[in-house]
Formats: structure tokens, C-alpha cells, sequence
């Protein structure tokens, strides 16, 4: 008895073998649209842009003469954001994702509150504008502050950085747990010394790229009314701003083509921004991931 | 294990050199203007409101950081939205593309906010075709309404007139949020629906590339945005009369011709001198930078009343 019935084999060998490269044809066309608009887009940017791109451009606020505007006011008041936003967030959000995968016991109240976290990643960005607005500018009276905005765009964050820190801290076997409570250290001690050093790659991934968003958000800032035209920097975080997208917006709307140019070299600066961000989650997750 | 946290201080470090260097920039800045503003004015101005309005404002503000210590913002949150924020008391003066509504006044009353409004410059709301449109090159009021008003029928250009041809006419206008759209809708639609073919957009750009690429398509917008584009787009006369810088001044390109305002908190100028002096600034300087950001400057007469109304607040 042969176990392959090569007649029937070969019979079938021709369509299997147009199936197999018609599917390849296909895939590599959908990598390829991808590509080539990522492609058209970056060489659309580049050539618009970087005639504008000189060191006058970090140095000068905004003009109504193209050569002249610059995107000093809005690349520092982005620092300043993220200034903020980046303790805020990160601390919040660290601190419930280690309670709810170290501490909260399972039940439906807490299986109901991690369900919510993962809706609330998906809540359009202007609604965390709306509650920014109700509650940091108005109930607090914090007004159009960095400082506002800093928690408006925290609360917006906040369910993407706890998502990704519990994933990290789940990813953390437990049997390390175990034997460090057998070695006779506390929960407490256990989370410092054992969980978060294995979990921070994945936090601190994650929370980077949660703060990209957060530097490319336009919507929050406009429903909490950031300014667009400002000709002075913050001095504390109780001063009023611009950020990088919506100075960006401001210029694509101009009727003017220079300023089209002006808005290329915004973004050019805004996605090296974010490039540099990313690079670094990616360097902190190889420098600092561990394998068990 | 040490390994993290030292990550992390060097992270809170790093972060809290940038904010130091962030906070030496913004003294050193202030420590120059000081050096060059002669009056000692100080504070701060907070305005918002129409987009339209917004390339003056930024001008002036760009001219006057230059000469004072005031610090002045300006948000572009549309008229609109600038109204609304003037409502709740958190700017001292609002730009519009519109006259106030009658709602709009009636929150201020009931919110105890007395106010002054200030005009700034002329716009002419131009009515624009593809440049290979060779039909449509005068346009009556009525007929602009015929083309406008929602009936219920698939517009095409010979329902206007049997002489023009038998294509499905494009629209593009601006979105409703915008002071744009509210002034044609009262003047042209008067409050009647506005077609649901329209292709709306608060990016006027994108109602100038539409234009740009079809020959049936009609659009309205500010006349800036017709200077900056005149040789891609064409513009439509309005009861036989071009929409250009004297038309527009006289009042003749009527009724498109609208002014564009500011909204003052009045008592934001009799208690803070920086308000003062910075409407003070804008009244006189108004009309140049209007010209220079493709408006059109008002009669001198016009800026004479706004000062003797503001001198009057003071």
C-alpha cells in the first residue's frame, strides 16, 4: 500500500499552486496600497515642507507672513502638554491597573469596571473634550490652562495606558509571585520589586504610545477653546497655550498656498516628534525586556 | 533590577531640565519685549470667534506683541462658538462673520455681560464657478435662490435658464457651524433649506479644489479665499456687479458684501487697561491689516465711531 497517491496528487497540484500565487498576488497588493499612500504622503509632506523647515521656523511664533510664521509657541506649549500629561497619566494609570490585576478581588463589580475600562478606549475623542470643558475649565475654574488640558487629555489616555499596563503586569508569570511570597515579602514589596521591574517595558511602551496620541489630538483642545494665535510662551502651567495640531490646522485652513507649505513643515515637525517617541518605546522595550 | 529605576530618575530628570529650559525661554523673551515696549501696560486679552475673521486678528496681534507686554490669545473656534464661550464669560471679546443673533444677545442679557460691537473690515462673499464654466458668469439674487433652495428636484444649470446646459449642477458651501454659511442663509436662502447635494466643509480649501476640478460645480466663500485662488476659479458677478475691493467698500456688490466684527466685553474695557489699549490698537490698525490679509478695509468714518465708542467705555 502507497501512502501517496501521486496520480491524484499531481491532478490537483496546478490550482493549488495558482490558488497559492493568486493569494500572494493579492496580499502583497494590499501591503503595497498601504505603502505606496504612506509613501505619497510622506513625499507630499517632504516637498511642500521643507523649503520652510529652517531654524527660523523653531524660532518664530506664528505670522501672517508665511516666510516668516513659525511654530515656536506651539512646539514648546506641545512640551508642556505632554509635561503634564505624562506624570498625570501614567501614575493613574499604572496605579489602577496594578489594583485591578494585584489587588481587586474577581468579582462582577470589578469584572463590570474592567469591561468599562476597555469601552472608555473607544469614546471619541471630543466627548473627553466635553468633559474637560465641563469640569477642568468651568467647575474648576482652571480655565484654557496647560494645566487643563493636561488633564482633559490625561482622562483621554488613561483607559489605553491602563489596558496596556495590565496586559504587562498579567504577563508577568505568576510562579516569580509565588516565590517571592515564599522568600516572606509582602504584596507590597512583591509589586515593586518583582512585578513592575519585569512589567515596565510593556507599561512604558504603551504609555508612549498612548502619549503620541496625545500630542496628535486636535478635537479636545478645540471644545476646551486652546488659542491658535498666541505670541508668548507659557511661563507655569496655569498659563493659557497653543499645541502642535491645532497650529497645524490653523495654516491648512489659510487660503494663502504658502501657508499650505507652512502646515507641511508643522507636520514634518510633529511626526518627528512622534517618530522620536516611538523610537523610544521600541528602545525601551528591547533594552529592558526580559524572557522568562 | 536597579536597572528601571534609574531609568526612571533619568527620565523624571530629563523632563524636568526641559521644563526648567522651557521656563528660561519665555523670561528671556518677556525681558526683550520689556526692553523694546514703551507704554507699561500690562495683562492679558482673551478672544475666540469666527475663522474668517482670524488671519486679521492674527495679523494685528502679530503687530502689537511686538510693541507691548500684553499678552493677547485669540481661539478660532468659529462665530458660533465664540459666541458661546463669550456667553460664559471666559473672553473679553469675540470675533464674528455676522451680526449677533437675536439668542445670542439674549443669553448676554441674561448673563449680565454688556457688550459693544466694534467693526473691523469688509468682507465680499464670493459666488464662484470652474473657469470653464462659460454660462453662469452673472447671477441674479433670484437666481442664486433657484439654485440654492432644497425643492426637492435634481438641479441641473437649464432649469435655471433653458439656455445653459442640461448637467446636474455640483455644490460646495461652507459648514454650518461657520458665520459663512449663517450670512448666505440669511441673505440668499433666507432660512429656507439649503440643497442636500451641497458638499459642506469648515476647510474652505477643499470647497476651492472642488470648484477647481468640475465644471459644473458652483461654491461661495470669503473673498480672500477667491484672491488667493483667482486664477483656478472664477467669480461670479452678482446682479452685474464684480466683487473687488471698491465694490465691496461702497456697499454696491450688495447684498454679499458683509461686515466683519468684534464683540467687546464692555466691562472688561473699563477694568483692565490691557483690553483697552489693545482694542485701542485694533480699531486704529484694523483696516491696513485687513487689506494686507485679503479684506477689505471700512470707510475711516466707521473706525472713528468704534474709537469714540470705545473712548466712551473707557
Amino acid at each position: 500500500m502507497r501512502y501517496i497517491e501521486e496520480q491524484s496528487v499531481m491532478k490537483k497540484m496546478n490550482s493549488r499552486k495558482i490558488l497559492n500565487s493568486v493569494f500572494k498576488g493579492i496580499f502583497f497588493v494590499a501591503t503595497l496600497i498601504a505603502l505606496l499612500t504612506l509613501a505619497v504622503l510622506f513625499y507630499r509632506i517632504l516637498s511642500q515642507g521643507l523649503g520652510y523647515l529652517t531654524s527660523d521656523f523653531f524660532t518664530n511664533f506664528a505670522s501672517r507672513f508665511p516666510e516668516k510664521a513659525g511654530i515656536k509657541a506651539a512646539l514648546i506649549g506641545s512640551l508642556w502638554l505632554m509635561a503634564v500629561v505624562a506624570p498625570v497619566s501614567m501614575i493613574l494609570g499604572v496605579g489602577s491597573a496594578i489594583y485591578l490585576e494585584e489587588y481587586a478581588k474577581k468579582n462582577r463589580v470589578n469584572d463590570f469596571i474592567r469591561v468599562n475600562i476597555s469601552n472608555l478606549a473607544g469614546v471619541p475623542s471630543v466627548v473627553f473634550g466635553l468633559l474637560g470643558l465641563t469640569i477642568f475649565v468651568r467647575a474648576l475654574a482652571l480655565g484654557n490652562s496647560i494645566l487643563a488640558a493636561g488633564f482633559t487629555m490625561s482622562l483621554l489616555i488613561l483607559p489605553v495606558i491602563i489596558v496596556a499596563s495590565q496586559e504587562a503586569i498579567r504577563a508577568v508569570p505568576s510562579e516569580v509571585r509565588q516565590a517571592s511570597y515564599g522568600m516572606g515579602a509582602t504584596k507590597w514589596q512583591t509589586i515593586l520589586r518583582v512585578v513592575l521591574p519585569s512589567a515596565i517595558p510593556g507599561i512604558l511602551t504603551g504609555s508612549i504610545l498612548a502619549l503620541s496620541r496625545a500630542i496628535g489630538e486636535t478635537a479636545p483642545l478645540v471644545v476646551i477653546g486652546v488659542p491658535v494665535i498666541i505670541q508668548f510662551l507659557p511661563a507655569d502651567v496655569m498659563d493659557t497655550f497653543t499645541a502642535l495640531p491645532m497650529q497645524i490646522y490653523d495654516w491648512a485652513k489659510r487660503p494663502q498656498a504658502d501657508f499650505q507649505n507652512v502646515a507641511s513643515a508643522g507636520i514634518i515637525v510633529l511626526m518627528a516628534v512622534l517618530l522620536l517617541m516611538n523610537s523610544v518605546a521600541v528602545l525601551i522595550r528591547n533594552k529592558f525586556q526580559k524572557r522568562y | 533590577m536597579k536597572n528601571w529605576k534609574y531609568f526612571m530618575g533619568t527620565a523624571m530628570l530629563g523632563s524636568a531640565l526641559i521644563l526648567g529650559a522651557c521656563g528660561e525661554e519665555s523670561a528671556q523673551s518677556e525681558g526683550t519685549s520689556n526692553t523694546e515696549g514703551g507704554e507699561a501696560v500690562e495683562g492679558s486679552v482673551a478672544g475666540d470667534g469666527s475663522s474668517t475673521v482670524a488671519p486679521i486678528l492674527e495679523a494685528l496681534v502679530e503687530e502689537y506683541s511686538a510693541q507691548s507686554d500684553v499678552q493677547v490669545t485669540v481661539g478660532v473656534s468659529g462665530t458660533g462658538g465664540g459666541f458661546e464661550k463669550f456667553i460664559a464669560g471666559t473672553t473679553d471679546f469675540s470675533n464674528a462673520s455676522r451680526p449677533i443673533k437675536d439668542e445670542e444677545a439674549a443669553q448676554l442679557e441674561e448673563a449680565g455681560i454688556d457688550y459693544t460691537e466694534f467693526l473691523l473690515a469688509y468682507d465680499g462673499l464670493t459666488v464662484v464657478v470652474n473657469p470653464e464654466n462659460d454660462w453662469a458668469t452673472d447671477l441674479t439674487v433670484e437666481d442664486l435662490k433657484k439654485i440654492w433652495v432644497e425643492d426637492g428636484t435634481t438641479k441641473k444649470w437649464s432649469d435655471i435658464n433653458p439656455e445653459w446646459p442640461d448637467e446636474e449642477i455640483v455644490f460646495y458651501s461652507p459648514g454650518t457651524d461657520s458665520g459663512t454659511f449663517d450670512y448666505f442663509n440669511e441673505v440668499i436662502l433666507e432660512e429656507a433649506d439649503m440643497v442636500s447635494a451641497a458638499t459642506l466643509s469648515e476647510d474652505d480649501n477643499v470647497l476651492v479644489q472642488g470648484v477647481q476640478g468640475d465644471k459644473n460645480a458652483i461654491g461661495f466663500f470669503g473673498y480672500a479665499y477667491y484672491l488667493a485662488n483667482q486664477d483656478t476659479i472664477k467669480a461670479v458677478s452678482i446682479e452685474g456687479v464684480e466683487p473687488n475691493n471698491e465694490t465691496i467698500e461702497s456697499g454696491d456688490y450688495s447684498p454679499l458684501s458683509r461686515p466683519l466684527y468684534t464683540y467687546v466685553k464692555n466691562s472688561a474695557v473699563a477694568e483692565n487697561p490691557a483690553v483697552y489699549d489693545f482694542m485701542k490698537y485694533v480699531i486704529e490698525n484694523a483696516g491696513a491689516m485687513a487689506e494686507a490679509v485679503g479684506y477689505v478695509t471700512a470707510p475711516q468714518e466707521e473706525y472713528d465711531a468704534d474709537m469714540e465708542a470705545l473712548e466712551g467705555l473707557k
